[in-house]
């Protein structure tokens, strides 16, 4: 016997494997940031006082705006992959993978910023939970690219023998970007702004 | 003649191997196999040896709990000048044993067996799944287990050795940068809940996608469904405990004051931290995964004990629909009950009137479940097997745990009884007489199936025999103890307090007795061992059960099944009126 269900969707389930995999994680991704963003909650309201305009809004914004653009791209690269059009669907994807690299990049100058300035994470609690929460996020970017890196290299010979497969793992990658990109939605207001 | 179709769906499923796959070399066959029947053993092997060792660790500090100050017999001359110069255990050392242990019994001992071994090993064969839903997560999880083990033993030989913070790890004292134990047991702590996590989804992919046609929830045996709320716990609460595992290690290496508060003085000496952070918060976020993860211990046990109650009773379990919906309820109920662990930290009446609420409707559906358990014995005739020497055991054992936790769950009285040898008394109940109890159970249940051959009964009932009479001189001393005012993680087992005065000779009691244990876990190795080559071979179903893993061969081939299982009927159709037999599976039309 094979295992069923991986590419074509269980009638009364409605669902392939996979696409409840993601869903899944992403339910355990919440209860991770939403413990991270509890503890802010309560260091914040527990602070005797609170620093304001310590980073950059400039810069946090510019890279809200690269995310949302990076979410965008994803959808194309989902949506002309389902229009069978692979060139477009290629295009796209390397936008993302370039997007969530200047994102990162322009994390890297934030980041040496306040580490010249000696504004670390042992600096205050707001630092603390600055570096600890963006230095989470900014690892799933990596593991994000990660996969991109490899749907656009070896993953992407599945496109030949599998396409509906190939375009379900495109979906997936596209599920958890959309999430990643959610959580710096909530990250902006609440270290840049608030 | 059974024995001859034996070899022969053997050999079929070998055939067919050959045909679909293309014949594995010994790696990855073996070592690093994506066959979840394989991963199971590995997983079931990993845990029962951290569960060895585990407990050997116990044996030790009950020797100095026995005896404080006099030198540890045959192993003290080896553990070395830092641990027990001359063979006399030192504090730090008594302290990482008590760390190490639970840490290993709980999340490497016994989930990793429970949910690991049973749970991968038999719930996709239960399902009439050919494997689990993700193959290659499955053994990922297994590897970073593996590394999650490794990591926690080798922190036993760095400088300073293992955490000695209790299994908790509280800070402020697990922040201290007095060993590098501690840091090593976050790392190890991580890789645990990454391999929880990479389990939990491919257990419920699999259980909702893989279900055999004919399968519906309601026909699912009792064990599944104990598999499907456990991987959810382990899902939704495990990721807090990351979270915070992850502060406390940004407060161990990078500076940061997360669980440190201000103006802390050590050893005399102002702590030089930024300050301003919340030791309860941690408590907050660990009790978040951790009373969860209590029921993540005891749900595949009730699971494992009803399947083979079912069987040895030759009856349907009696109330299977409230039991499934008692575990769901159990399921949700257990992330709202967590603050019960913290009627000490002085946060408020109203916050403990609303713990305390949750913490007794909690217990009633545990009470469904075990008064269905206890009904469905009524009137049967009784096959006293092994396994359900150990099954019947659960019963009672989980039964005192259970209500000895409800003092526990009422403020006024915890308040007396937090943090002494009661509440060690309440949850061992729980955990070792009742959930490893059924892990031995379900070991004699299912090694037929693994192995194609029976464990020895002699052996099984010295094993069970000797094992019920000494964990219960183990532990019911412990109560006594425990409402005598005996704090727990004492050093001198208490001596230096003129209160335990008359508690102090249960202490020899309690060490014979464990010391007595391990004696007993001899026959079960050497019948573990030995059955494996000399065991009698036996038929898919030796046991005339109904659920779908003794369809089967024992063992199964790669795949599983020989042909797709169809399901006809409920799990547990014993006896029914006017059947040819005393059991109806669920796979026969
Ligand atoms: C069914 C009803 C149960 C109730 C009402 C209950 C209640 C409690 C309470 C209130 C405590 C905290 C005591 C204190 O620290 O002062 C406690 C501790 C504990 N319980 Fe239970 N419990 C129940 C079942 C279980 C089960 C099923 C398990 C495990 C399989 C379990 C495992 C534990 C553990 C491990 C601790 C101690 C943790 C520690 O402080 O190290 N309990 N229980
Ligand atoms: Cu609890």
């Amino acid at each position: 016997m094979e295992i069923p269900y991986i590419v074509e969707t269980r009638p009364d389930t409605g669902l392939h494997n996979g696409k409840l995999g993601i869903w899944l994680f992403l339910a355990s991704e919440v209860m991770l940031f939403g413990a991270l963003f509890s503890t802010y909650i309560i260091l914040r309201v527990g602070a005797p006082e609170w620093p304001h305009g310590e980073l950059s809004v400039l810069l946090g914004a510019i890279n809200t705006v690269i995310l949302i653009s990076s979410s965008v791209t994803m959808v194309m690269a989902w949506a002309s992959l389902k229009m069978n059009d692979w060139g477009t669907h290629r295009l796209y994807l390397v936008a993302t993978f370039a997007l969530a690299a200047l994102f990162l990049v322009n994390k890297y100058f934030e980041y040496s910023e306040h580490l010249g300035k000696g504004e670390g994470p042992w600096h205050s609690t707001f630092f603390a939970i600055y570096f600890t929460l963006t230095g989470l996020h900014g690892l799933h970017i990596v593991g994000g690219m990660v996969v991109m890196a490899y749907l656009l290299g070896p993953g992407a010979k599945m496109w030949k023998k599998n396409p509906d497969q190939f375009a379900n793992r495109i979906e997936a990658t596209g599920l958890y970007w959309h999430f990643v990109d959610l959580v710096w939605i909530f990250l902006f207001p609440v270290l840049y702004l608030l | 003649m059974d024995n001859v179709t034996t070899h022969e769906s053997v050999a079929h499923s070998q055939a067919h191997d050959h045909a679909h796959h293309e014949e594995l070399g010994f790696w990855r066959k073996y070592v690093f196999s994506v066959d979840h029947k394989v991963i199971g053993i590995q997983y079931a092997f990993t845990g029962l040896f951290f569960l060895l060792f585990g407990f050997t660790l116990m044996m030790i500090m009950r020797w100095q709990l026995a005896y404080p100050g006099r030198p540890i017999p045959l192993i003290g001359a080896w553990l070395g000048q830092d641990r027990a110069p001359m063979g006399i255990m030192l504090p730090e050392f008594y302290n990482q044993l008590g760390a190490m242990h639970g840490t290993i019994m709980v999340f490497l001992g016994v989930v990793p067996l429970a949910v690991g071994g049973f749970g991968n090993f038999v719930m996709p064969l239960q399902l009439g799944a050919p494997d689990m839903a993700f193959p290659k997560i499955n053994m990922v999880s297994y590897w970073v287990y593996f590394l999650g083990g490794v990591t926690m033993l080798t922190s036993f030989f760095l400088k300073g050795g293992a955490a000695q913070s209790g299994w908790t790890s509280y800070p402020p004292l697990a922040t201290l940068p007095i060993a590098n134990g501690q840091t090593m047991w976050l790392i190890g702590m991580i890789f645990l809940i990454t391999s929880s996590l990479l389990g939990s989804i491919n257990f419920i992919t699999t259980i909702v996608q893989l279900r055999a046609k004919g399968l519906s929830f309601m026909r699912l045996p009792f064990f599944v469904w104990a598999q499907f709320v456990t991987s959810f716990l382990l899902l939704l609460a495990f990721p807090p405990l990351e979270a915070a595992g992850v502060l406390q290690l940004m407060d161990r290496v990078a500076g940061t004051s997360f669980f440190m508060p201000s103006g802390l003085v050590v050893s005399g000496r102002p702590l030089t931290v930024a300050g301003n952070g919340n030791p309860l918060l941690w408590q907050h976020l660990f009790w978040f995964l951790a009373h969860p993860e209590v029921y993540v211990l005891v749900l595949p046990a009730m699971g494992i004990v009803s399947e083979i109650i079912a069987n040895n009773t030759r009856k349907p379990l009696w109330g299977y629909k409230a039991m499934v919906y008692s575990v769901v309820f159990l399921g949700f109920m257990s992330f709202i009950v967590w603050a019960h662990h913290m009627f000490m930290t002085g946060m408020g009446t109203a916050m403990s009137a609303f713990f305390q609420t949750t913490t007794m409707i909690i217990s009633i559906p545990s009470v469904i479940i075990l008064t269905a358990l206890l009904l469905s014995l009524w009137g049967a005739s009784i096959r006293f097997t092994t396994p359900m020497l150990f099954a019947l055991a659960f019963l009672p054992m989980f039964g005192i745990g259970g209500l000895t936790g409800l003092p526990l769950g009422l403020a006024p009285a915890d308040i007396h009884l937090h943090d002494t040898y009661y509440v060690i008394g309440h949850f061992h109940y729980v955990v070792a007489p009742g959930t490893i109890f059924a892990l031995f159970a379900g070991v004699y249940h299912w090694f037929p199936k693994a192995t194609g051959k029976k464990m020895n009964e002699t052996l099984g009932w010295i094993h069970f025999w000797g094992s019920f009479i000494c964990i219960n001189l183990v532990f019911m001393p412990m109560f006594i103890q425990g409402l005598g005012g005996m704090n727990r993680r004492m050093y001198d087992g208490g001596a230096q307090y003129a209160h335990n005065a008359g508690l102090l000779k249960w202490n020899l009691v309690i060490g014979f007795a464990a010391w007595g244990l391990g004696v007993f876990q001899i026959p079960f190795i050497i019948n573990f061992f030995s059955s494996i080559k000399w065991g009698k071979a036996v038929d898919k179903n030796p046991w005339e059960a109904t659920t779908l893993e003794w369809l089967a061969p024992s063992p199964p081939g790669h795949g599983n099944f020989l042909t797709e299982p169809i399901v006809y009927r409920n799990p547990y159709e014993y006896s029914v009126p006017g059947a040819a037999k005393d059991f109806s599976p669920q796979f026969e039309a």
